[in-house]
């Protein structure tokens, strides 16, 4: 077996791949290499034409291949390896990487350091044991929109969405333009999962209902979807009954949820977090594997690919400081603990010796609330908090000396004018 | 138009093991499956367990068959290159009060001529399985159970019986029947007329239908609906063995099974049904599963369910296998009520409708030319790397993963379609691509696309299963 030698392996060519070799790059690695198994650069950005992107990094308002394009540019001018329809199969401690592709065949990299930047998937109908039968025409969000955008097929005609997530908002409307008919989108939260400026442009604007509280109680149809009955739920998500409706349609697109990658992380010994699904990272975006880095939708879920590309930045900095030699290990670590109405941080670990920006994500809808960490170490005011939106919130240098004293630290959102 | 010697109804494990077995003699036979593939009945849709044989009825043909079949079962997945795995089972009493009903099934089973039976308990036991709750008190050993992928094996099953000149006829559902004189005449699909000395009713849950088409019926089906969840391989290692629960009902109760290919999977449940459409799986029955099996092992969550389906057994109204030839029509020969353990006992009830046949007048003469063993399947995600390599370095077909999930290869998609697979589902039962965790939401477009290819159609011609169930329904 062919053995080759790189500074910095990149493995997921998305935008946090891209973001993380360039930056890797540019730190001074010699040989960068992104490993994708896709055709293409870019993750799956090239399949969402849409607009709305890069509003933080560039301050345009960019679609999906445009984003991508810039930093594929990037890779091109440094010079950077590429190798595409190349499969990562397996991923060791020693940063030894197992991969094939149809060219090289079977393959080994030995990397200095190595990026886990592999995205997410989407949850599939099995994942949430939706009742009924088992029909053609259900698919998830994602995969409809690479049907419409990429191969130019249209998987239905009259459809149903389960789920409010950003891909089942923007399919909602890209259905729509094409001649489909979205009967409905059903979301069994309270409120939708998807940004706002999404159900407004993507619902509201084509007049597509949108049933909050509501769930698929059953799916009907032998050889394609006939119908689906949907039903108010509880408090416990139970069904209730008499509530059910009874929608006619071909086609049930999910939009049900997004699960960090991470079947190599963990055959490779990464310890992840059962809160984010990703990789524990420090704020390099070190994993527990020393050299071992992670950036993007592996690490935890991103309502913005800005944040993505951001944290890409990072990891490929790191990981090329690493391969050179040049990564001081932190002396310690302190831990952030998730609180109060916080569903996920990142990073989990902290050093407390560089300014630092963590992403929370909260569990439910609040207003006038703060986030708060520790015990008088930081407050900030935040007047709406949504799960479907990361917040962002930076450590200045002051905040991180009162920290160090501490081996760990909560962060929590709390009622304004509580203590 | 040719006579043949066999007509076969039905391309499940029963029609296509009686194929099979009968494809090794000098005969014209054919198999009409009504379905656009074989296996697409129960036989894609239950346990894959073969049955060590203690939990029926001693002097029932379900003990009987069982039993012969189970231990026919190593030397025939050898020969078909399909696996199978003796992984042994554990029946588990939770209650003092349950030891004497494991004594008695164990007794049971010895009368059946079940070997290695043996009740274990304590560190022994906990030994075996360390994430069974600890309040088991004993367990029932078997260490013949074996489990294997039922639909792996029809499929090969009938393509060995192709190979040795069994025609398979597909989407060809039997309309009519025509018997004249008491002598068997002709048999009806869209496809046109066939004409046949020997029928054979292997029609599974349909097979009443068939039969009245013959005959005044004499019996009836009783339908059960079974519903069984997969997780999430990464469960795999929560159990070695099949865990049986005591169970008072007729059916084995809601079990924990590691299958041959590495997933957890869990029922199936038992419910009495008279729609023979209704696959459709509920909340309330995930629920039961869920419960049952939590009591045996606690851990088992339901976060980590990647499918359901959900199978329907056609048993009989008397409880155990109906294998007899007609007194009324000549020739016709009913295989019917093989529910539970249908699939353990399919080669031996093959080789009982062979010894039937030959006892109602057919002729049998062994071919010379007999193949016993299918062409082999590259399972490439099994081969160790040097061997992967070798083969993407005789075709790079193998180097470009479809499926990446189960880490499946283009050539063995097309090596599928080579085959007979035609659909999705085809497809995915003969290579495993799109049984993983995501469940094909990545490989399922590209797999239409290259069936599309192969078989030269257009993409929205491609289905899940054949009839209506295209996966794509327009163009841009
Ligand atoms: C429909 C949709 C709409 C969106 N809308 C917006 C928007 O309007 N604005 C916005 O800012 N953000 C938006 N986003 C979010 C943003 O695009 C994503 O968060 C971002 O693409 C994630 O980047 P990533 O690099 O982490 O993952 P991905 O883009 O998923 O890239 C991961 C790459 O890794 C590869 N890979 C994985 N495993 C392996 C392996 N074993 N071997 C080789 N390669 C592997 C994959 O093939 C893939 O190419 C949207 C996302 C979607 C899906
Ligand atoms: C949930 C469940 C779990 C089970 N678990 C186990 C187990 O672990 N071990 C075990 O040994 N057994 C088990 N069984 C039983 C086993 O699955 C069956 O006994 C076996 O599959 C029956 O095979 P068959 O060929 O008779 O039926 P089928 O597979 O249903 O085949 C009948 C075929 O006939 C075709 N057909 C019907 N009508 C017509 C027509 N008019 N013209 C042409 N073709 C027609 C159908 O399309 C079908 O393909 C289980 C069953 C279920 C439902």
């Amino acid at each position: 077996m062919r053995i080759q030698k790189v500074d910095v392996a990149v493995v997921g060519g998305g935008p946090a791949g891209l973001a993380a070799a360039i930056a890797a790059s540019s730190g001074g690695a010699e040989k960068v290499t992104i490993l994708d198994r896709n055709k293409t650069l870019g993750g799956i950005l090239p399949q969402c034409i849409h607009n709305g992107f890069g509003l933080h990094r560039f301050k345009e308002d960019l679609t999906g291949p445009e984003y991508a394009q810039r930093f594929i540019d990037r890779v091109e001018e440094l010079k950077i390896e590429v190798k595409l329809e190349t499969m990562v199969l397996n991923i060791r401690p020693e940063k030894k990487i197992l991969a094939i592709n149809a060219k090289e065949g079977i393959f080994e990299i030995e990397a200095g350091s190595v990026v886990l930047a592999m995205g997410c998937r989407e949850r599939s109908r099995g994942a949430l044991s939706i009742p009924g039968t088992r029909p053609s025409g259900i698919l998830t969000a994602g995969v409809a929109q690479q049907w419409i955008n990429l191969e130019g097929y249209l998987p239905g005609k009259r459809i149903v969405i389960l789920g409010s997530g950003d891909i089942g908002l923007i399919m909602a409307r890209r259905l729509t333009l094409e001649g489909a008919e979205v009967k409905a989108v059903v979301e069994i939260m309270p409120y939708p999962g998807g940004l706002t400026r999404n159900v407004v442009q993507c619902l509201y604007d084509f007049d597509i209902p949108l049933f909050l509280e509501h769930t698929i109680s059953f799916i009907h149809g032998k050889d394609r979807v006939e119908a689906v009955t949907i039903a108010r739920v509880n408090e416990e998500k139970e069904f209730i009954p008499g509530t059910e409706k009874f929608i006619d349609c071909d086609t049930l697109l999910l939009s049900v949820g997004l699960i960090p990658e991470n079947e190599l992380s963990s055959s490779a010994g990464v310890r992840l977090d059962p809160f984010t699904g990703g990789p524990v990272v420090d704020e390099r975006r070190q994993t527990s594997l020393e050299g071992i880095f992670a950036c993007g939708n592996v690490v935890q879920v991103y309502d913005l690919v800005d944040h993505v590309s951001l944290e890409g930045d990072i990891a490929g900095k790191n990981a090329a400081l690493y391969a050179l030699g040049k990564l001081k290990q932190p002396k310690r670590l302190i831990k952030l603990i998730p609180g109060r109405n916080i569903h996920s941080l990142v990073p989990q670990l902290i050093s407390g010796e560089d300014m630092t920006t963590i992403f929370v994500r909260v569990k439910t809808p609040e207003k006038s609330v703060k986030l708060k960490m520790g015990q008088g170490i930081k407050e900030v005011k935040k007047p709406l908090v949504n799960p479907n939106q990361t917040l962002t919130s930076t450590l200045s240098l002051k905040e991180l000396v009162l920290l160090n004293a501490l081996d760990e630290v909560e962060v929590s959102i709390i009622k304004e004018g509580r203590e | 138009m040719r006579t043949n010697n066999v007509l076969i109804i039905g391309g499940g494990v029963i029609g296509t093991a009686i194929a099979r077995a009968l494809s090794r003699y000098e005969l014209s036979i054919t198999l009409v499956e009504k379905e656009v593939e074989v296996g697409f009945g129960a036989s894609k849709a239950n346990s894959g367990i073969i049955h060590p044989g203690f939990h029926d009825q001693p002097g029932t043909l379900k003990a009987k068959l069982g039993l012969s079949g189970n231990v026919m079962y190593d030397k025939l997945c050898k020969e078909l290159d399909v696996p199978l795995k003796r992984i042994g089972s554990l029946l588990v009493a939770l209650k003092e009060e349950e030891l004497g009903i494991l004594e008695k099934l164990k007794v049971q089973g010895e009368l059946n001529g079940v070997p290695g039976l043996k009740i274990v308990k304590g560190e022994a036991l906990f030994q075996m399985e360390p994430n069974l709750t600890k309040k088991v008190k004993a367990a029932l050993y078997a260490p013949g159970l074996a489990v294997v992928s039922p639909y792996e094996l029809t499929i090969a099953l009938a393509e060995n019986a192709q190979q040795n000149g069994v025609k398979v006829i597909l989407d060809a559902e039997v309309k009519n029947i025509s018997s004249v004189n008491g002598a068997l005449k002709r048999v009806e699909t869209k496809h046109g007329f066939i004409l046949t000395d020997y029928l054979i009713n292997a029609a599974g849950l349909f097979a009443d239908e068939i039969a009245s088409m013959v005959e005044a019926r004499n019996f009836t089906l009783l339908l059960r609906k079974g519903e069984e969840y997969i997780l999430d391989k990464k469960t795999a290692d929560l159990v070695k063995h099949v865990i049986f629960p005591i169970s008072q009902k007729e059916t084995k109760g809601v079990l924990i099974i590691p299958t041959v290919d590495g997933n957890l999977m869990i029922g199936p449940t038992a419910k009495r049904i008279e729609k023979k459409s209704d696959l459709s799986t509920s909340r309330e029955d995930l629920q039961v599963i869920l419960n049952r099996v939590r009591k045996l092992v606690p851990q088992i969550s339901s976060e980590n369910i990647i499918a359901s389906f959900a199978g329907i057994r056609a048993g009989s109204e008397k409880g155990d296998f109906i294998i007899t030839p007609s007194k009324k029509v000549k020739g016709f020969i009913n295989v019917v009520g093989i529910d539970s353990p249908g699939l353990t006992a399919a080669p031996a009830i093959a080789q009982m409708v062979v010894d039937i046949l030959s006892q109602e007048g057919l002729k049998l003469r062994k071919k010379r030319d007999y193949q016993p063993s299918r062409k082999k399947w590259i399972r490439f995600r099994e081969l160790p790397s040097r061997e992967k390599g070798r083969l993407v370095k005789k075709d790079k077909r193998y180097g470009n993963i479809i499926c990446r999930c189960e880490t499946v290869s283009e050539m063995e998609v097309i090596e599928a379609i080579k085959r007979g697979a035609r659909t999705l589902d085809g497809v995915k039962f003969r290579t495993r691509a799109g049984m993983g965790r995501c469940q094909g939401g990545f490989c399922a477009p590209r797999i239409v696309q290259i069936l599309a290819r192969e078989l030269g159609i257009k993409v929205e011609e491609v289905t899940k299963r054949g009839r209506k169930s295209n996966i794509v329904l327009t163009k841009k």
